[in-house]
């Protein structure tokens, strides 16, 4: 059954080779990501909760002197993880136009960036989990570049160079991490390494400023607070599959090398360097969700939305809890389904009107009550109403914010950030609530009048997304007791 | 299996001689066949450097360890894909050059490559300064004539005449700095040096450094080192394309085997050889930061190119001066490996896109996706790979580098080498840009590639690709130690 977990990224790996070579576009890839799926789904589900710990591993030795491997599994966090990128993918690949020139390597380029995330979250190797990740780089630049929108090759440029140099201080980050133990102890396998930690071989000097290297590479590839101007231009402008897969999969990259690498291994650092991580966060909810609200077009409402909500998940990280940690897991799945959902709606509202300003749309639902019914669905789901597993993660969140406190201490760091957060919920409303009204109620203009309801394709890529969100909100469980034992493992 | 030390150069010097005695016999053929003879000698004389074996060479001047074999091969294959390059430049070539036939003068540009690489074969092995200077005189020489080659092409010429002066300066400061080592240690042998070098007097300490750090200047300007680059944009972009490509890869690579044991064998004396070693920090922090800030605004791609390999100038220092590290050597020869597939993949596609289109501006480029989409993914392999994206190998030598850096404490280095990968990724992305992005300026027809360039290109594609996702094939070319 170890193939499985091979057959979610090498699929659609193979498959965007095989485009390119010249295989039929679109049949291949919905046949790969349709293969990815229900290998993630078989893996999701036959992963056993009550043995925890990796499954599905297999290892390929291929430097013995550095303990380098070829090596693949999943525990809980990565079964849920390869789940959201197979289900994103196959939504984004689904619902990808007709592309008049140049139909192989569009199709080619999803697959690859699809395929770079679900290799770095099925691999057990440090090098092959960063080798994997940057394998979408040149493709986003090429989509971006060929195919975006406004502003395109601003954009383009900017994610590059931001995300080729966020990886390569990772880069440097991680071979300061291989190069902490003895070096008879050195390994890139990242089972060993996490089973070194245990015996203190990451805590001696220099562990802090590893970390730190870590965090920054992590938090400039998640758009954490300062470092997030690269994320709203490039989302807005980027063509529909990319702008779904980077901001709900790609981006979490970053979030779960945090949770895989830095914080099992280093927890000592990880708290010295908490009170950095809870001021950028809130940098994350505060000032780019004020500056969400003074977005005046749909695509950066949702890009700069997509920013800030890092902010919660970074506080799930931050506050260092089982609940917290749950949460924040809970929520990088959630969010990506969310963001992919809105964002997929967003590109067939510009595609039907050739606007996404405020100014001149309005009273939508009239000529399309399936998807302004769908987008409200997402804008709750965003906004974090129950019912979806936004709600149930973002609780999660502040419980774990809140539970770090010692009693009769009074308010500490954990809580004042906590309450800012809590605003961002407010913020959330504020902004996603304003979009819907401005595009979907009210006057509508009389040059709307011919614009058509969204075509059965785009509907069944947002019901596959929509769907998920509900089941995982609905039952919580059903993701969590999965992620939770591999926390438990590191937190006591 | 072993062959007697000095067979292969001697075989390639003979190849080198018999293209030359049959060009000056031949009168109606087309001397291309001279490039094709070239290519088949040195494809035999490779296969037979895959089976050698290190071992004892019975010469007191000269080594067959594993670092020079794998030198040779190096140089060897940087040959065959210049020649192959001529053959798809020689019209560009015979447009420049004087005289009554079509086929004037064409034999000797595909001769004197092989006669360079007999001389870069030689510098491989060479432990003695004398043999280090010889070699790398009869390499230099043939660069003066081949840099200007194209003898009616002003540039050709200002570039033959740049490289003549400032290559003589540097060879002067090489014979220099080699006197005062000799003067001290009274040895010209590396290995003597080293042994020496620790029972020398204290008043005379100064003097060995002086003399290393003169030879470390001139070897400075043969790898294009900052501050000692200036020939190297008008040098490029004036040599015709293949030689450039031969300057780039060949003479560099011969340049760092040589700094590697000059380093090495000062490090027995720590006084001289941790000021050795700053230096070499020194030059390798202006390199990157010269090589990589002012590739930004450049244009002209073979000026690029030019200042691309300036910038991995810089990178490969980083690793020599992690010399302390066990696998310093290692990262050098992986580095060197991955660069000489990258950069002449990348003239290749130049000099094909150069020859059938007007000129080889970046803009010249332009919509090349369109045009010829393979030529065009060939580059585009190239340029991910010089800008260091995983899964290349280009990476894997980055990720090299970086280890040795980190792990001999050498975080400026660091630093600058996170700033320039960053500028690295812009500009090779320039070219990225203009194949995929831009729409071709007018609507040429697709580019005809010959097979023998198809084949090295496919052919260096999968190597790049090789490298990077099985390390172990890289590291295999020279084991650690």
């Amino acid at each position: 059954m170890n193939f499985l977990v091979h057959l979610i990224y090498l699929s659609p790996l193979v498959a965007g080779v095989g485009i390119i070579l010249g295989l039929p576009a679109r049949r291949t890839a919905v046949t790969a990501a349709v293969i990815a799926i229900i290998s993630a789904l078989i893996v999701f589900i036959g992963y056993d909760r009550a043995t925890g710990g990796y499954q599905f591993a297999s290892f390929l030795p291929l430097v013995a002197d550095w303990d380098l491997n070829f090596a693949a599994g999943v525990d809980g966090l990565s079964a849920t993880l390869l789940l959201l990128t197979s289900i994103v993918a196959l939504a984004a690949v689904w619902l990808a136009p007709k592309v008049d020139e140049g139909e192989h390597r569009y199709y080619a380029c999803i697959l690859l960036i699809a395929a770079g995330a679900a290799g770095a979250f099925a691999s057990l190797d440090l090098f092959f989990f960063y080798a994997f990740h940057e394998l979408a780089l040149i493709p986003t630049f090429l989509m971006i570049g060929i195919w975006g929108s406004g502003n395109r090759q601003g954009a383009a440029w900017k994610i590059t160079i931001y995300l080729s140099i966020g990886s390569i201080i990772l880069l440097v980050g991680l071979i300061g991490l291989y190069l902490l133990p003895s070096p008879e102890q050195r390994t890139f396998n990242i089972v060993k390494l996490q089973q070194l930690a245990s015996s203190g071989a990451f805590s001696g000097p220099g562990s802090r400023s590893v970390y730190f290297l870590l965090l920054l590479g992590f938090g400039i590839l998640v758009s954490l607070f300062p470092f997030h101007t690269w994320a709203p231009q490039a989302y807005a402008s980027a063509p529909v599959p990319v702008t779904m897969l980077h901001a709900g999969v790609l981006k979490k990259f970053g979030l779960y090398g945090l949770l895989r690498v830095a914080l099992p291994l280093m927890p000592e650092a990880a708290r010295h360097w908490a009170w950095l991580l809870l001021i950028l966060l809130a940098g994350n909810i505060l000032y780019v969700g004020l500056a969400t609200i003074s977005q005046k077009q749909l695509d950066l409402t949702l890009a700069y939305s997509s920013v800030m909500h890092m902010g919660y998940i970074f506080l799930g990280i931050a506050s260092y809890n089982v609940i917290g940690l749950n949460g924040a897991a809970l929520l990088m799945f959630a969010h990506g389904l969310s963001i992919a959902a809105l964002f997929a709606m967003c590109g067939e509202l510009r595609k039907q009107t050739g606007t996404l300003n405020y100014l001149d749309l309005g009273g939508l639902a009239t000529n399309m009550p399936r998807l302004s019914f769908a987008f409200g669905l997402a804008t709750f789901a965003s906004i974090g109403l129950p019912g979806f597993a936004n709600f149930a993660s973002e609780l999660l969140v502040f419980f774990g914010a809140f539970k770090n406190s010692t009693p009769g201490a009074g308010f500490n760091e954990f809580q004042i950030v906590g309450t800012i957060a809590l605003w961002g919920l407010v913020i959330s409303a504020v902004y996603m609530l304003r979009a819907y009204r401005a595009i979907f109620m009210g006057e509508r203009q009389a040059r709307w009048q011919t614009v058509k309801d969204m075509p059965l394709s785009l509907g069944w890529a947002v019901i596959l997304l929509i769907a998920a969100l509900l089941v995982v909100g609905i039952a919580p469980r059903t993701v969590l007791d999965a992620v939770e034992p591999g926390i438990r493992l590191f937190v006591k | 299996m072993t062959f007697a030390p000095i067979f292969f150069e001697l075989f390639v010097l003979a190849l080198g001689m018999l293209m030359l005695l049959l060009e000056s016999f031949s009168v109606k053929e087309d001397r291309k066949i001279f490039a094709v003879i070239g290519i088949i000698g040195l494809a035999i004389v490779l296969l037979f450097l895959q089976v050698s074996v290190p071992g004892p060479s019975g010469m007191a001047s000269y080594v067959v360890d594993s670092a020079a074999i794998f030198f040779k091969k190096v140089v060897v294959l940087t040959t065959i894909v210049v020649l192959i390059m001529s053959i798809d430049y020689s019209e560009t070539i015979r447009r420049f050059l004087p005289g009554g036939s079509s086929q004037s003068g064409l034999g000797e540009f595909f001769a004197l490559p092989v006669l360079t690489c007999a001389g870069m074969m030689w510098m491989s092995s060479a432990i003695d300064f004398i043999l280090i200077f010889v070699s790398l005189e009869l390499v230099t020489i043939s660069f003066y004539v081949l840099v200007a080659y194209m003898r009616r092409n002003a540039a050709s010429l200002e570039a033959g005449v740049k490289y003549l002066i400032l290559s003589a300066l540097s060879t002067g400061f090489t014979v220099y700095g080699i006197t005062w080592i000799y003067g001290v240690t009274r040895q010209t042998n590396l290995i003597q040096i080293e042994h020496v070098l620790p029972s020398i007097p204290l008043d005379n300490q100064p003097g060995v450094l002086f003399g290393a750090l003169l030879v470390l200047v001139g070897l400075g300007f043969k790898i294009a080192a900052a501050p000692f680059q200036f020939w190297v944009p008008d040098v490029y972009q004036g040599a015709p394309t293949p030689i450039t490509a031969f300057l780039s890869v060949g003479s560099k690579s011969v340049g760092f085997i040589v700094l590697l044991r000059v380093v090495q064998a000062f490090q027995s004396l720590p006084a001289v050889g941790d000021r050795l070693i700053t230096a070499v920090i020194l030059l390798a922090a202006a390199t990157l930061l010269y090589g990589n800030l002012a590739a930004l605004p450049q244009t002209n791609f073979k000026r690029l190119l030019a200042y691309s390999s300036i910038g991995h100038a810089g990178y490969l220092l980083m690793a020599v001066a992690g010399i302390g590290a066990l696998d310093s050597g290692q990262a050098v020869v992986v580095y060197l490996a991955a660069y000489l597939l990258m950069t002449l993949l990348s003239f290749l596609v130049l000099v094909i896109v150069s020859v059938h289109g007007e000129g080889d501006d970046i803009v010249h480029f332009n919509g090349l996706a369109k045009r010829s989409p393979l030529l065009a993914f060939g580059l585009l392999v190239a340029m991910m790979s010089l800008a260091g994206v995983p899964l290349t190998a280009g990476f894997l030598g980055k990720f090299l580098v970086f280890k040795v850096a980190f792990e001999t404490r050498q975080f400026l280095l660091l630093a600058l080498g996170i700033i320039t990968v960053g500028c690295g990724f812009y500009f090779y992305l320039k070219v990225v840009k203009a194949m995929y992005w831009q729409p071709p300026a007018v609507n040429l027809a697709a580019i005809p590639v010959s097979k023998l360039s198809l084949v090295a290109i496919v052919i260096m594609v999968l190597l790049i690709f090789v490298l990077g996702i099985f390390p172990q094939v890289a590291l295999g070319l020279m084991p650690t130690g």
